[in-house]
C-alpha cells in the first residue's frame, strides 16, 4: 500500500513543478503585460520637403497625379509629432525577452514608386516581406554595412519574397536603382521595437525592468533615456527632436 | 640538500618549460616565412606575401581599396573588408565560393584596372584568397551560398530568341541597359554603386567583354546572381531556367560579331523592343 502512495505524491510533486516551470516561461513570453508608451515630437521649424518628379515612372507619376509626394526625411503632423521614429531598448533586457523574435513577418510595399512604410524596424532575423504593389519593376537593394547587401528585382506581379537580417544594425538604407527617389530604411534590433504613428506616439512592450531607450530619426539620428518600468504601471518616455 | 635537490628540480622545469616556448616560436621558421604574429596560418601568411607584392597598391595595406593607385582608378578597387563581390556563383546576399574569386584573379575584371594574373601559379592564387579572406569577418561566421546551378546549354532557336526578347521588355532591363542594349536606358544616368559612386550599365553594342566572364554560363550567372555592390539585382526569383537561357540568347543578339543568334535575329528581322509604345525617332 505504501509504494502506491509514494508514487502518486511524487507524480503530484513533478506536475507543480512541471507547471511552475511553464507558467514562469509564459510570463516572460508574455513581456510581463508592462509597457512603454510616449510621444516624438520636433523642436522647431520641420525642413520643407521636396516634391518628387516621378515623369520618368508614369505608372507611379499617375498615382500621385492629384497630389503630389515629397520625400520624408522628417514628417510632422499635429502639434510638431514626429512620425517615422524608431524607438527600442538598448541596455538592460534580459537574454530570454531580447531573444525573442516575432513569428510575423513585417511587409515592406512597393506602391506609386514609393516605400511604405518609410522606416520598417525588425527583430534579428525577423522576416521581412518585400511585395510590389506596382505596375513597374523595382529592384530592392538595401545598403548595410554590417549585414550583407542583396539586390534583388521584383518585376510587376512577381510574388512576393521574404528576407531577414542576421545582425542588429541602426539604420540600413534601402533603395531602388531604377527609382532612385525612392529610399526607405530598415531598422534593426534585438528585442522589443516601436515605431512612432502620424500622432508621433509610440507603445513598446517589455517586461517590468530597469531599462535605456533609443529613439532614431533618419535625418536627426539617436537619442537615449533611461526609464523604470513596473508591471501593470505604463510608463512614460517622450523624445523631442531639434531642428537642425 | 634538500634545498639544492628543490632547486636543480625548479630549474629543471623552468629550462624544459622556456625551451617548449622557444621549440613553439620556432616552428614556423621551417616553412621559410618568418613566424606569424598576427594569428595568420601558413597560407594566410604567404598570401600576405603575396599581396604586398601585387595587390597592395591598389587594394591598400588594410584591403579597404584604398591603395595609393585608388584615387586614379575607375571602377574602384574592391573593398575586402565589406566581401561583398560582383562576380559569384552563388545566390546575391551571399559569400562568393573561393574558385569564383580564383576564376577572378585567373581572368581579370575586364573593362577595369583589375588586370589578369594568370603568370601566378595555382598555389599562389589560392594563398591570395586565403589572405584575402581575412579582412572580413564574415568568412569566419559564414559560409559561401550553394553555387547556382546552370542546367546544360539548350539549342538556340528563333522561338527562344523572341522570347528572351518578351523577358528583356517584361523584367525591364531596359530601364538601364535601354531599349536596344547601349546602356542608355531612361534610369541609366542616376545609378549608383554602392558606395554612391556613379556606375554605368553594360552597353551590349559596344563589344566590350563582361567583367565576368564571356561564356554563355557567365552571361547567365551575372544576371540570376546579380553583380553584389552594383544597381544590378538577381533575377533568380523571376526567371525559370528556361527563360534564363532565353534571355542569355536574346542578349547576345545585341551584342557585335558574327554569332549564331544574330544571324537568326537578322532572319526574324528582330526590330528593338518599344516598351513605352510611342513612335521611335527617325
Amino acid at each position: 500500500m505504501k509504494a502506491p502512495y509514494k508514487f502518486v505524491v511524487m507524480i503530484c510533486v513533478l506536475l507543480l513543478l512541471a507547471l511552475g516551470f511553464l507558467n514562469s516561461v509564459h510570463t516572460v513570453s508574455a513581456a510581463g503585460g508592462a509597457k512603454v508608451t510616449g510621444t516624438a515630437k520636433l523642436a522647431g521649424t520641420a525642413p520643407k520637403q521636396k516634391t518628387i518628379d516621378m515623369s520618368k515612372e508614369p505608372s507611379c507619376a499617375q498615382i500621385h497625379a492629384s497630389s503630389p509626394v515629397t520625400t520624408e526625411a522628417v514628417v510632422v503632423g499635429p502639434n510638431n509629432a514626429l512620425k517615422n521614429v524608431v524607438v527600442y531598448v538598448s541596455e538592460g533586457l534580459d537574454a530570454a525577452a531580447a531573444s525573442q523574435v516575432p513569428s510575423q513577418p513585417n511587409t515592406i510595399t512597393q506602391k506609386g514608386c514609393q516605400y511604405q512604410p518609410h522606416v520598417i524596424a525588425l527583430d534579428i532575423n525577423q522576416k521581412l516581406q518585400v511585395v510590389n504593389g506596382d505596375a513597374t519593376s523595382h529592384n530592392i537593394h538595401p545598403l548595410p554595412k554590417i549585414n550583407h547587401e542583396w539586390n534583388k528585382s521584383q518585376p510587376p506581379g512577381a510574388p512576393p519574397f521574404t528576407e531577414a537580417f542576421s545582425s542588429e544594425e541602426v539604420p540600413i538604407p534601402v533603395k531602388c536603382n531604377v527609382h532612385p527617389w525612392m529610399r526607405g530604411y530598415f531598422v534593426v534590433v534585438k528585442g522589443p521595437y516601436a515605431v512612432s504613428d502620424d500622432n508621433g506616439s509610440y507603445t513598446l512592450d517589455v517586461p517590468p525592468g530597469n531599462y535605456t531607450l533609443t529613439a532614431w530619426q533618419e535625418t536627426y539620428g539617436t537619442q537615449t533615456q533611461k526609464v523604470t518600468v513596473a508591471a501593470g504601471k505604463p510608463a512614460t518616455a517622450d523624445f523631442t527632436f531639434k531642428a537642425k | 640538500m634538500r634545498t639544492t635537490h628543490r632547486r636543480i628540480l625548479l630549474s629543471t622545469i623552468l629550462t624544459a618549460a622556456l625551451g617548449t616556448t622557444a621549440m613553439a616560436q620556432n616552428a614556423g621558421i621551417s616553412s621559410g616565412y618568418p613566424v606569424p604574429k598576427n594569428g595568420f596560418t601558413a597560407q594566410e601568411q604567404k598570401g600576405h606575401g603575396l599581396y604586398r607584392r601585387y595587390c597592395i597598391g591598389c587594394h591598400g595595406p588594410q584591403g579597404d581599396g584604398n591603395g595609393e593607385n585608388a584615387p586614379y582608378i575607375d571602377p574602384k578597387p574592391r573593398d575586402f573588408t565589406i566581401a561583398t563581390f560582383k562576380c559569384r556563383s552563388t545566390l546575391t546576399g551571399s559569400l562568393p565560393l573561393d574558385t569564383d574569386l580564383i576564376h577572378t584573379l585567373v581572368r581579370g575584371v575586364l573593362a577595369s584596372n583589375m588586370p589578369s594574373w594568370r603568370p601566378l601559379s595555382d598555389e599562389d592564387r589560392a594563398d591570395l584568397v586565403a589572405y584575402i579572406k581575412t579582412f572580413s569577418p564574415r568568412w569566419k561566421k559564414e559560409q559561401p551560398g550553394p553555387p547556382l546551378q546552370v542546367p546544360a546549354e539548350p539549342e538556340v532557336t528563333a522561338d527562344r530568341i523572341t522570347a528572351g526578347q518578351q523577358l528583356f521588355q517584361k523584367m525591364e532591363c531596359w530601364k538601364c541597359h535601354g531599349t536596344e542594349g547601349r546602356g542608355d536606358g531612361p534610369s541609366a544616368a542616376t545609378l549608383t554603386d554602392s558606395k554612391d559612386r556613379p556606375i554605368v550599365p553594360y552597353d551590349f553594342t559596344s563589344g566590350h567583354r563582361f567583367k565576368c566572364g564571356e561564356t554563355d554560363q557567365d552571361l547567365y550567372k551575372i544576371f540570376m546572381t546579380g553583380l553584389d555592390g552594383t544597381p544590378m539585382p538577381s533575377f533568380a526569383d523571376n526567371l525559370t531556367p528556361d527563360q534564363a537561357w532565353d534571355l542569355v540568347f536574346y542578349l547576345r543578339t545585341l551584342q557585335p560579331g558574327k554569332t549564331k543568334e544574330r544571324a537568326i535575329a537578322k532572319q526574324l528581322g528582330l526590330k528593338p523592343i518599344n516598351p513605352t509604345g510611342t513612335t521611335p525617332q527617325p
